[in-house]
Order: C-alpha cells, then structure tokens, then sequence
C-alpha cells in the first residue's frame, strides 16, 4: 500500500535525528553518570588517557561534593545560585511586567521602546559581561556617574567585595529545608481542607507535623559534617544579577506585552463599563489572566540562571571562588584540574537541578496540547 | 493609586500620562547607558581612557581601537561565520523535515518520542560534555570547527524541530489529501507543499539558530583551539586579560555584537516570533 509505504519512509526520515539525540543526549548523560561514578582523575596518569582505566567508587564523588572539606565551595555555589536565581527572577519578572503594563497603555513611539528594552537579548551573555565589567568598576562606571550632576561618588564596590550576609551553618539546612517543605505541605494541607477533600488535608498535614517535628528535632542531631561551616549571599552578585536583568528583562517584558495584547477587548471594555478604575481592571482581571505567562517565564528564566556560565566568567573571571556557580565549577574541576569523575558529578546535580524545573513544565505543557 | 475612574473616552487624556512617558523614558536610559558608555570607550585612544572621565566624549576621537580589534579578531569573525552559517543551515533543513514528520506523519510513540526530543534543549550541557569531548577527540575533531558544527546542529535539532512543528501544524491536512489522491508520496508532499510554504518558518529558524550559535560560549570554550575559536571565546579571553586597556574589549563587544544586533534591527519581526514560538529556550 502506497500510502503505508510513506509512513515508513516518513519514520526513516525522522529516525537519522532520533539516533543523534538518542547518543548525544541520552547515551551522553549515561555516560556521564558512570563517569561520576568512578576514580578518573585521582590518578594523574590515567586522567589524560584516551582510554582511561577506571575504578568504580559508587557515590563517593557525590559523598564528597556534599560533606568533604574540601568541596566547601561546591556547597556556597549552590548557595550562590539559589540567591542569583532568586534575585534575578523577582528582578526580570518585575521589571518585564512593569514595561510590559506601561507599553500597554498606548503610548506613542511603542515600537520604538519595545526595539531599545528587548535588543540586549540578542547579545551574547559574553558581550554583556564585558560590557558590564566595564560599567563595574569601583573607581568609574556606574559609581561615578552621579558626579554628571554634581553628586558625589558612589562608593559601591561591586564586584570586588568579598562580604557575605544572611550567613548559616551548613549542618542547620535538613533542618531549616524541613520546616519550610513542612509549612508548604501545610498550607496545601489547609487549601484541601477547605476544598471539602479533608482525607487528602489530614494526610498532608500529618506529613507537614512529622517533617516540621524531625526538622526541629531530628535534624539537627545530623552529623555530616563534622565542624561548622558557613555559607550566605556574597554580595558581589549584585552587579552580576544587575547585568543578568539588563539583558533578560526586555524578553520577559515580550512575553507578558504578547499576553496582554490576547486579552480580548471587550473583556476591558465590559469592566470599564462596570466601573473598574484601571488599576482595578489590571488587579483583578488582567493579571490573573497572566498567570500562566509568568509562570512559564518563571521557569524558563529559572533554568537559564541555573545554567548561567558565560556572563559571569565574563564579568569576574572563571576562576573567582566569591562569583562562583556549579556551571562554571564544573568546568573548572573537569578541564583546568582534570578531575573528570567530580566534574560529572556536580554536572549531574545540575541536570537534577534543571530537569526537577523543566520535566513538570514539558510533561504539564504537552499534555495540555493532546487535550486541546 | 487608582489611575482614573473616569469613563473611557477621558482616559486619553488621563493626568497620569506623563508619569507613563517619565517611567518609559527612564527605562530607555537604563537599556542604553552601557552602550554610550561602549561607544566612547572603544573611541576614545587608550591614553584618553581613565576611570573618573569615563562618561566623557572622547577627545580626540579615534577609529584606532576599531582598526587594532579588527586585526585581532578577523579570524575569529571568520570562524563565527562558518560555524554559524553550517550549523545553522544543517539544523534548519533536519529540523524542518523533523517538523514535517511529527506534524503530518504521525507514528505510534510520537507522543513520547517529541518531549524526549524536547528535553535535550534544556538540559545543562555540562551534563554531556565529558562523554562529547572524548566522542570528538576520538574521532579527530576536536578542536576543529567541525566538531563544534556537529556539536551544534545536534543540539539545534529540539528547537528547530519544535518551531517546524509547530508551523506546518497550521498547514491544513485538506492540502495534504489532495496532493496524496494526486498522487504525491512523502517528498513530493514536501517539495511541492510544505517547503515552498515554508520560507517565514525558515527565517525564523534562521535568524534564532544564527544569533544562539553566534552568541554561544560553553561548546566554544571547551571544543575548540586558538585557531579554530570563535569569537565569544576570543573576546573572553582579551576582556579577561589583567593589565588590558578598555578600548580595545569594547571596539571588540562591538564587533562581536554587531552581526546579531543587526539582524535584530532589521529582521526584529522574525526574531520576536522564533522567541515566542521557541517560547522555551536558553
């Protein structure tokens, strides 16, 4: 049969792209996880082999990433991270949204703005880095353009500092982790309560107390690390977090201004015409409709800064222990020190950090797309 | 905080415009400050450049940086070119018949196989690139712009098959029943149907791959050599240089920026719609 024999032809077609991505990515990932699996790059003699001999050593490199001495620096850059994302989210959300509001009110020159706030999304993050290291330097840049207008310097240090705040002790996280999945349980556990499902609501709060009891209790008699150790917010991540929304804000804006324009018309006529004041046309029927925009930028952005690499070797080097992140450790460790086995391993904490945002986003999105 | 209770036809006029225009205005210094700030670095001379006088115009001015970043960095420009130019035209044509296929041919697992093809965009590369650097070391590319070709045609192949999918999908299936009772099989479908309909796809796609693999730098830094390296890398690494004068990085940023930045200005259209289409990509 014709028609049967295009199919097939159809699926060999596709089949070359199928194998590529099965072997680069799947096959590749594999690998990766028994490389971290294994000594390469204890013994420097093996560690440039084109067929290195290796030892498994079962999770003692992922061991080792979260309780040696040693590694103290893996466990600040995912500290470093989590404050990065944070700030660059709460930074690009807020500022998108907000350009995005002003350029809805039909203002004239629109095309004009919009072309100026998305065009540093076109630049690569290494031009943005060292545009911004220029504009970063404590004795110029930034810091002495208020003198333009007869202010006095800014003193900030920006890249520079070495300060730390909001510090803890790395031993207390299980615990401080604990209470705070304990309180969203809790919260989900009251949500259903109220929604008349009280089996799913008792469940769910039983799970909180057990948590917020062991994370209060249980948790800090942990010893997996056998000194205090602290980590915090390095400070110098400001100016990194300034340049990140300088160039991802203008797409963030892009997607919630092709949100608004799809809010149908007379869906703002009919609340004008019940008396909505324009802030209360965008509080109460515009932004709940955006919901969905700012999550996908949420996570989209989100995975983007967890990958951030490029723009920070840029701004403050590749090998600069205060701005440093898993990405950028990653390559530090695997191609500078050739301890491939402990490259691997922080590179699949990362994929677990990336794909725990990214497969709920793919696995909700595309099932929302069979069902339409 | 209420912007106006008025009824809609005073709107227009509403007290609160000029606050609108004062914010928007704002914004735009805040977007364009750094690239007056590249401007007069890359032309000023390098004995001109001093911290407290950064904001300056320069005096004199000078093409000089421009001409040294020039020499500098043609090789490198040349080496963006070619590998932008081939891994972009590779991705393009094997997302497009990837699109074609998952948008008109459906197979049984499709539904599994798209998201499984779907995820290797997003995934950190790091996760992949110790088993790649052996793959091309064995195979005698690494270090060659080849290697990096490959390397990025593969890791095109999700977006440009999304963006493909999702275009051909507003295709009608009518079209592509006719052209079967006129008894076309799957290429002739393709050549007579789906590609000559397809050129705003491949703009498009062109443009987004173009700027992504143009602007690209963790493949780049760990694939290639001095000779073969491509320009974010040699940008890096002059910018990164301790005892560097500032006009030379920035006559630089220009330089490497100027070929996306241009596309954007000139195609923006295209650009905005492979963002929003590719809604989803890093």
């Amino acid at each position: 049969m014709k028609l049967h024999g295009d199919r097939v032809t159809a699926f060999l077609m596709l089949l070359p792209s199928l194998i590529l991505l099965a072997i680069f990515v799947y096959g590749f990932i594999g690998r990766t996880a028994y490389v971290s699996t294994t000594d390469w790059g204890s013994n420097p003699a093996q560690a440039l082999a084109l067929e290195p001999q290796l030892e498994p050593v079962g999770a003692a490199n992922y061991v080792g990433l979260f309780t040696s001495r040693f590694n103290a620096r893996f466990r600040q850059d995912l500290v470093n991270t989590f404050f990065f994302t944070l700030f660059f989210l709460v930074g690009c959300l807020g500022l998108g949204l907000g350009l995005a509001i002003l350029l809805d009110q039909r203002v004239r020159g629109e095309a004009v703005f919009r072309t100026i706030f998305l065009f540093p999304f076109a630049l690569a993050f290494i031009v943005t880095g060292t545009i911004w290291r220029w504009m970063l330097q404590p004795q110029g840049g930034l810091n002495v353009l208020p003198t333009l207008v007869g202010l006095p310097k800014l003193e900030l240090p920006w890249l520079t500092t070495r300060q730390q705040v909001w510090r803890f002790d790395w031993r207390h996280l299980p615990a401080y982790l604990a209470v705070i999945v304990a309180l969203v349980l809790l919260i989900f556990a009251w949500r259903a309560w109220r929604n008349q499902r009280r089996g799913r609501g008792v469940t769910l709060g039983v799970l909180a107390l057990a948590l917020g009891v062991w994370g209060a209790f249980g948790a800090p008699g942990l010893t997996f690390l056998p000194y205090s150790e602290l980590h915090g917010f390095n400070v110098a991540f400001i100016g990194i977090v300034l340049a990140a929304v300088w160039q991802m804000s203008g797409y963030t804006m892009a997607l919630y201004l092709a949100g608004l324009r799809g809010v149908p018309e007379e869906l703002r006529e009919a609340a004008r015409s019940d008396g909505a004041s324009e802030w209360q046309l965008y509080r109460h029927v515009i932004l709940p409709l955006l919901g969905p925009i700012t999550l996908s930028a949420m996570i989209i952005l989100g995975h983007i800064s967890l990958k951030i690499f490029d723009l920070i070797w840029a701004m403050a080097g590749s090998d600069n222990a205060v701005t440093d992140v898993p990405a950028l450790l990653m390559y530090l460790r695997t191609f500078r020190g050739n301890q491939f086995a402990e490259g691997a391993a922080i590179a699949m904490v990362l994929l677990v950090m990336v794909a725990a945002v990214i497969v709920p986003y793919l696995w909700t999105s595309l099932r929302s797309e069979v069902r339409r | 905080m209420s912007l106006t209770t008025l009824p809609r036809i005073q709107k227009r006029r509403s007290p609160w415009r000029p606050v609108v225009y004062l914010l928007l205005v704002l914004a735009t210094i805040f977007y364009l400050l750094p690239i007056y700030l590249v401007l007069v670095t890359a032309l000023k001379e390098a004995t001109d450049i001093q911290l407290a006088t950064t904001w300056n115009l320069p005096n004199p001015w000078s093409w000089g940086s421009f001409v040294t970043a020039w020499q500098a960095f043609a090789p490198k420009l040349r080496n963006s070119l070619v590998l932008a130019v081939f891994a972009t035209v590779g991705s393009a044509m094997l997302g497009s018949l990837n699109g074609y296929v998952l948008s008109k041919w459906r197979f049984p697992g499709a539904g599994i196989v798209f998201p499984l093809m779907l995820f290797g965009m997003f995934i950190p590369y790091q996760a992949i690139l110790i088993p790649l650097f052996q793959f091309l070391k064995s195979v005698g590319l690494y270090g060659s712009i080849w290697g990096l070709i490959l390397t990025h045609i593969v890791y095109g192949l999700p977006i440009t098959t999304l963006i493909f999918r999702n275009f051909y999908a507003e295709i009608p299936d009518e079209m592509l029943e006719a052209a079967k009772i006129d008894g076309s099989g799957f290429f002739g479908i393709y050549a007579r149907i789906m590609f000559p309909l397809s050129v705003s796809g491949f703009v498009v796609v062109i443009i987004w791959q173009f700027t992504q693999i143009w602007n690209e730098f963790l493949f780049a830094v760990t694939l290639t050599n001095q000779a073969s390296q491509p320009i974010t890398v040699a940008l890096a690494q002059l910018a990164g240089g301790e005892a560097v004068k500032w006009n030379l990085p920035m006559a630089g940023a220009i330089l490497a920026a100027l070929p996306t930045l241009l596309i954007y200005i000139v195609l923006g259209r295209y650009f905005i719609r492979g963002l929003l289409a590719g809604s989803v990509k890093g």
